[in-house]
């Protein structure tokens, strides 16, 4: 499990340094995610066995945190406590823009994914 | 017997240990999870939603200001970085989904992030909103810890942006089952692909909880977004700009 921390760890602070370091504009986790899939990748491909495994250090730490990933926004959301004041005095821009926004793009997202998932799949075989 | 002063010597030492807060903010998500699993994953019952609620209620009653709370669930907030990496995980192991699905994946990318950001935008914009809160609103899709950057890259308030990000998560974790369904999508890909873009990490644990094949594809899109927001997010605000 340490190892498996040390990993994600790890990921992240080389993802953190290019981002700041050399000014990309891909944010440090982002980049700590293609380093993960490259380490994978490459591991995967020298043992010829999977390394992200369930019962491996990794696996184990990685689904771990993935299964209690709202508790992580708790803290962050309790903020809301410090700006009661600017979100209520616009509550209803706010409330209206927030699931007005999130209806309109899930909608949209999942409508283009599955035109286009029909396109490619109906292409091959016309 | 316990005198009052001793208990308000007990609690001295509590309210300036980070050691109450943490342990009260995981106990809190225990058993609103537990509610959760009670009512059947019933979408209105959102365990970030409840942590978040009781929390905040705690925290008036007992008069405690948010710096000393997140002095002790900073150890929980900082997670998220590593949370964040380990979606690489379950992208690994549905590899070969994911490679199969790329023009889809893209193309609802490309048309989702922009998507995001500018109908929260016009939106607020239509009800006269200040710049101040629609430059807070732009990266509300993306998970807080890149949206907290962007917000500062682009001249938002940051802390006011975290609200909304969690406020988003919770709104789409919500919507996305009762949407899906009354939709007619039976694709879990899909559905897990607009939940994790429009509704980053909550949107992905709500993915999580209903299938694993969603989950996956909710924290890629979660991870795509964070880069493709980060990316057009300027371009957004030159567009909004008077």
């Amino acid at each position: 499990m340490l190892q498996g921390f040390f990993i994600l760890l790890a990921c992240q602070l080389v993802g953190e340094s290019i981002s700041r370091g050399l000014h990309v504009p891909i944010p440090g986790p982002v980049l700590g995610i293609m380093l993960l899939l490259l380490l994978l990748g490459v591991r995967g491909w020298q043992t010829g066995e999977d390394p992200a495994r369930q019962d491996t250090a990794l696996g184990f730490a990685s689904d771990g945190l993935l299964r209690n990933l709202g508790l992580l926004f708790v803290p962050a959301g309790v903020g809301i406590v410090q700006s009661f004041h600017l979100v209520l005095s616009n509550g209803v821009a706010v409330i209206v823009a927030l699931i007005g926004s999130s209806l309109i793009t899930m909608v949209v997202t999942v409508f283009v994914f599955r035109l286009v998932s029909r396109a490619v799949s109906a292409g091959p075989a016309a | 017997m316990t005198a009052p002063a001793d208990l308000f010597h007990l609690w001295v030492y509590l309210a300036a240990s980070p050691l109450l807060w943490l342990t009260v903010t995981i106990g809190v998500y225990l058993m609103a999870q537990q509610a959760s699993v009670l009512s059947g994953n019933n979408p209105l019952v959102n365990p970030v939603l409840i942590s978040i609620v009781t929390i905040v209620l705690l925290l008036i009653v007992t008069k405690t200001d948010y710096r000393v709370y997140f002095a002790g669930a900073q150890f929980v907030h900082f997670t998220l970085g590593p949370a964040t990496v380990a979606l690489g995980v379950p992208l690994y192991r549905n590899r070969a989904l994911v490679r199969s699905a790329a023009l889809p994946i893209i193309a609802a990318l490309l048309v989702g992030a922009p998507t995001a950001m500018l109908s929260a935008v016009w939106i607020a914009s239509a009800f006269g909103a200040p710049m101040t809160l629609k430059l807070a609103l732009i990266p509300k899709s993306v998970t807080a810890g890149i949206a907290m950057g962007i917000a500062r890259q682009i001249g938002g308030d940051p802390t006011l942006t975290a609200v909304f990000v969690i406020a988003t998560g919770i709104i789409g974790a919500i919507m996305v089952t009762p949407l899906m369904n009354l939709l007619g999508i039976r694709d879990y890909a899909a559905r897990g692909f607009a939940a994790g873009l429009a509704a980053h990490g909550i949107g992905t644990a709500r993915a999580f909880q209903v299938d694993d094949v969603a989950g996956a594809f909710a924290g890629l899109a979660m991870a795509l977004n964070g880069l493709m927001t980060a990316v057009a997010a300027p371009l957004i605000l030159a567009l909004i700009r008077p």
